[in-house]
């Protein structure tokens, strides 16, 4: 009895307040707009009965998704969401794993306090964080100034509203989630592997290729995806750092619902980023998987 | 015997492999390695004996290229090793975790080093595959490190690291993470390897019997000095000092005073005792103070006073250790010195002469005992 | 043997370099007197003061504090009894659905979850406001709370709470006495981490607030859409001080609970 109590609070919870709103965002999604409030037809009416159901679902259609199709703003946003996301993944990898590796070989007594700083930036205002790049990056800005009194450039570059003000953005909220995982496979790398490889005739260089990069892989892998899979659906990063160029699916998404009102395209539009991102998410899953099985 | 004799630290014409001349090492104050010179010859399996912090693992990290001597030389084959990084020496060292790469199967573990040589294809797979068969392996060449079992993974590193066919192969603590039982076996097994490829081996360890087993030499270590360099009977038989003889197998150890007898030493050690007896080449001068180490085994345990033993002591058993094969029995003395005799438990289920309490008779030659300085 | 090469103090001050500075940019400049934020006038902490006097920044936070704290300990209570279905009540129908909806919400993007509860609110004819906030933001940080806490259950040796029953305790005393105060630290952090996330949204707030309900981060929103202003960067530094105070303290305060507690659980089970 105190078993059912515990498993239905949590399972009902959750199917109504997340499993449900989703069904509607589908079903919604197969539905028409109107001038309406809500803005969209058909809708459930359940005085009507079973007849009122078959009407109900003989409506539905996939004309939103035709929509997306023929509209090519929407699948150069997808397109373009994917691009940034790679890009800024790779990027994120590149700052990321040398700041790991730096952690991981940091004498014992530094590192609870290296891991401290790394996470701390994580409870600090996500908004706050993407906020402090906008000074930094406008044309008057800190770094314009910085280099102009440095005399390496005689014209401030315009970076702000740009893409490399939106990757910079991504690399800098998003950079802890590559840092965590890298850092906790290289930590567990024996020192004497790399003596080993060494002893066998590699270089520094070479045994770093072939013995830490191989068992840093899988801490790789998880910070690639931590930080690949939020930033495809990232709306706050394109719209405070991103210029009206920077297309960005999370972003459509947004100016759709609010600014069109259109609910059934953004519906639609949400539906796709879903179905796209479930195979990043079944990759991810995977490799913790497998991770697990080889500490197991 | 004669020609079969390995023993090229008595030939004045052989030529040392490895030399260290006055190595010293210090990690910031603390001196590891004091000022050491000492040989070790082709084809020899020469092991490193001590406690731990004796600094035996730094003179083989020296060794192998991870540490460099603060001062003092070391030549390979007459040429200073200091310059040349570890991955260009022709030694190979097996870990002491093994350190076995376990993202690579037992096979591309074998054949790493031979790879890095830029070695064709072919040779890579006939090396890998002699290397295969010499430790057995044969059949799990595609496992990967953590598919083996703990003897097997041993082998895989012995293996890795006898690949290249290094000059010398260094072996850290190679059998530590194995039992008992497997150890004593993998010991001989690690002997035969030695023996077919001709390898000179180095060998760290702390268990004694495991330095004796396998070690043409063994060279006790303490405090990063190097006590005593000699074959295995040699430090058993003749300790060079009581810290040798105390570190290497049970003894017994009674301080006295010298007085020179003949071709010995008359040693008195307590008052009411009669003087000790012993035959010995080293120069004491009289009231000179010194040891005497004895070996259990050499001394009898009889209930009467033997009539014509050099040393016969009276006392009372302490204690017994029945060992199977062996009892060692501890005999207080009436000066409150304990003395050590052990006797082989040749019939089976015969009934115990002595038991605790019993009042016996201790006695050995005049050359059972080593005498030594203080 | 672990060193600091050349190369890893440079990767280690470069990075923090990277990470905090921004953060410090932010927080020096909330102290310039002049209007424009970039050109440095001399230090004032007017900011500060007209801050405190902005009616509408004062409702916002409190508002935002109202939602995150009602909120965080909802889905503390939720995500604790998740992480228990989830490690403890072992096979019953529909398990892969329920652990599958504790793990999506973690990966879902934040515009998707907003526009679906968005759509749940209207299509139940819900009025949106502070409550429709804490409906959405207990959903969505609960599922964090439960894997916060399924990981230390996961851990937690279950021959204590064996113990406590084969001492006379009921299984729902053997839960109160036993097993939550060793999950304490794991539930707190939960609890924390809760608070944080419902502190920090603006996305899904946006979506499920309404137009009676303003919560600091939207009202930050859509004011710096219009580009950095001085009353902004002395907000932040007040956040950035406040959150850097609670975790450091938060965390050595776990860390040394933690470290106690899992002493005492190991010698007990030893003992």
């Amino acid at each position: 009895m105190r078993r059912a109590t515990l498993i239905l609070v949590p399972y009902l919870w959750l199917l109504a307040l997340f499993l449900v709103p989703f069904l509607i965002v589908l079903k919604i999604s197969l539905s028409d707009t109107a001038l309406a409030i809500p803005p969209y037809t058909p809708t459930l009416d359940f005085s009507t009965g079973w007849q009122g159901f078959k009407d109900f679902w003989a409506e539905l259609d996939l004309e939103n998704f035709e929509f997306l199709t023929t509209d090519d703003l929407y699948w150069k946003a997808y397109l373009s969401s994917l691009k940034i996301a790679i890009i800024a993944t790779l990027f994120t990898l590149l700052v990321g794993y040398p700041i790991a590796y730096g952690m991981a070989n940091a004498p014992d007594h530094w590192r609870p306090t290296l891991m401290m700083l790394v996470i701390l930036p994580f409870w600090t205002s996500f908004l706050i964080r993407v906020y402090s790049w906008m000074g930094i990056l406008s044309n008057e800005g800190y770094l314009n100034q910085f280099l102009l009194g440095t005399g390496l450039i005689s014209e401030p570059l315009t970076i702000l509203n740009t893409n490399t003000a939106v990757y910079i953005g991504i690399v800098y909220t998003y950079l802890p989630f590559m840092i965590l995982p890298i850092y906790s496979a290289l930590e567990r790398l024996d020192a004497s592997l790399l003596e080993a490889a060494e002893d066998l005739g590699c270089s520094r260089l070479t045994a770093f290729w072939l013995v830490t990069v191989p068992l840093s892989k899988n801490g790789i892998i998880a910070g690639c995806f931590l930080v690949f899979i939020p930033t495809l659906g990232e709306f706050v990063i394109p719209s405070l750092l991103g210029g009206s160029k920077t297309l960005m699916i999370g972003k459509v998404l947004w100016e759709e619902f609010f600014n069109n009102r259109d609910w059934p395209v953004a519906s639609a539009v949400a539906v796709i980023l879903l179905l796209i991102l479930i195979i990043p998410i079944i990759l991810f899953q995977r490799n913790e998987q497998k991770q697990r099985e080889i500490d197991g | 015997m004669g020609q079969t004799v390995f023993e090229p630290w008595n030939d004045p014409d052989a030529k040392p492999l490895i030399q260290f001349k006055n190595v010293t090492k210090r990690f910031g104050d603390f001196v590891a390695i004091d000022n050491q010179s000492f040989d070790i010859y082709e084809q020899e399996f020469f092991a490193l004996l001590g406690p731990s912090g004796c600094g035996k693992t730094t003179m083989m990290r020296m060794l192998a290229g991870f540490e460099t001597p603060t001062e003092g030389t070391i030549l390979l084959g007459g040429q200073d090793i200091a310059p040349i990084p570890p991955n260009k020496r022709a030694v190979n060292m097996m870990f002491q975790s093994y350190a076995l790469f376990p993202h690579l199967s037992i096979w591309e573990n074998i054949a790493f080093g031979l790879k890095r040589d830029s070695m064709p294809k072919d040779q890579i797979d006939a090396r890998v595959a002699e290397m295969l068969k010499l430790t057995r392996l044969e059949q799990f060449a595609k496992r990967k490190p953590h598919q083996c079992s703990g003897g097997q993974r041993q082998r895989v590193a012995l293996a890795r690291s006898l690949a290249k066919a290094p000059k010398l192969l260094l072996l850290d603590e190679p059998l530590g993470a194995l039992d008992a039982k497997l150890r004593q076996d993998t010991q001989f097994e690690l002997m035969d390897i030695q023996e077919k490829t001709g390898t000179t081996f180095v060998i760290v360890t702390h268990d004694q019997e495991e330095a004796m087993t396998v070690a043409s030499r063994v060279a006790v270590m303490d405090h990063g000095k190097i006590i005593q360099a000699d074959t295995p009977a040699r430090i058993y038989e003749m300790p060079s000092s009581v810290y040798v003889a105390d570190f290497i197998g049970d003894v017994t150890i009674i301080s006295g005073t010298a007085t020179p007898s003949g071709d010995g030493y008359d040693i008195a050690f307590a008052e009411g005792q009669p003087d000790l007896r012993a035959k010995s080449d080293i120069q004491l001068s009289k009231g000179q103070s010194c040891h005497l180490a004895i070996r259990p085994e050499k001394v009898s345990i009889t209930a009467e006073k033997p009539s014509d033993a050099a040393n016969a002591l009276q006392g009372k058993i302490l204690d017994i250790a029945y060992l199977g094969n062996l009892s060692t029995y501890h005999v207080e003395l009436s000066t409150g010195q304990v003395v050590k005799s052990q006797t082989a438990n040749t019939r089976r289920l015969s009934r115990r002469s002595f038991t605790w309490e019993d009042e016996v008779w201790l006695s050995w030659t005049d050359t059972a005992g080593v005498l030594l300085k203080e | 043997m672990r060193r600091l090469t050349w190369f890893n103090t440079t990767a280690l001050t470069l990075g923090f370099a990277f990470l905090y500075l921004p953060m410090l940019i932010l927080i020096v400049y909330s102290f310039n007197s002049s209007k424009l934020v970039t050109v440095w006038a001399g230090f004032s902490t007017k900011w500060y003061g007209e801050l405190l006097q902005n009616e509408a920044f004062l409702n916002a936070a409190w508002v935002t504090l109202k939602v995150a704290v009602i909120s965080s300990t909802f889905a503390t209570v939720l995500g604790t009894m998740g992480a228990l279905v989830l490690v403890r009540a072992g096979r019953f129908a529909g398990r892969t659905l329920f652990s599958g909806m504790i793990y999506a919400p973690l990966v879902m993007p934040e515009v998707i979850t907003g526009l679906s509860l968005l759509l749940l609110f209207i299509g139940i004819g819900l009025d949106r406001g502070v409550f429709t906030i804490v409906l959405a933001h207990t959903t969505f940080s609960m599922c964090y709370v439960s894997v916060v806490v399924s990981s230390r259950l996961v851990s937690f040796d279950r021959s204590l709470e064996e113990a406590a029953l084969d001492l006379g305790c009921s299984p729902m005393e053997a839960f109160r006495l036993v097993t939550l105060p060793i999950i304490a630290p794991a539930v707190i952090s939960g609890w924390l981490l809760a608070f944080t996330l419902s502190l920090d949204d603006l996305v899904i707030a946006s979506f499920t607030a309404g137009p009676s309900a303003t919560t600091l981060p939207m009202k930050i929103w859509s004011s710096v859409r219009l580009g950095v202003s001085p009353e902004i960067n002395a907000l932040s530094t007040l956040m950035i001080g406040i959150v850097a105070i609670g975790v450091i303290t938060a965390s050595l305060i776990t860390k040394r609970a933690t470290l106690r507690q899992q002493a005492e659980e190991r010698a007990a089970v030893k003992a």
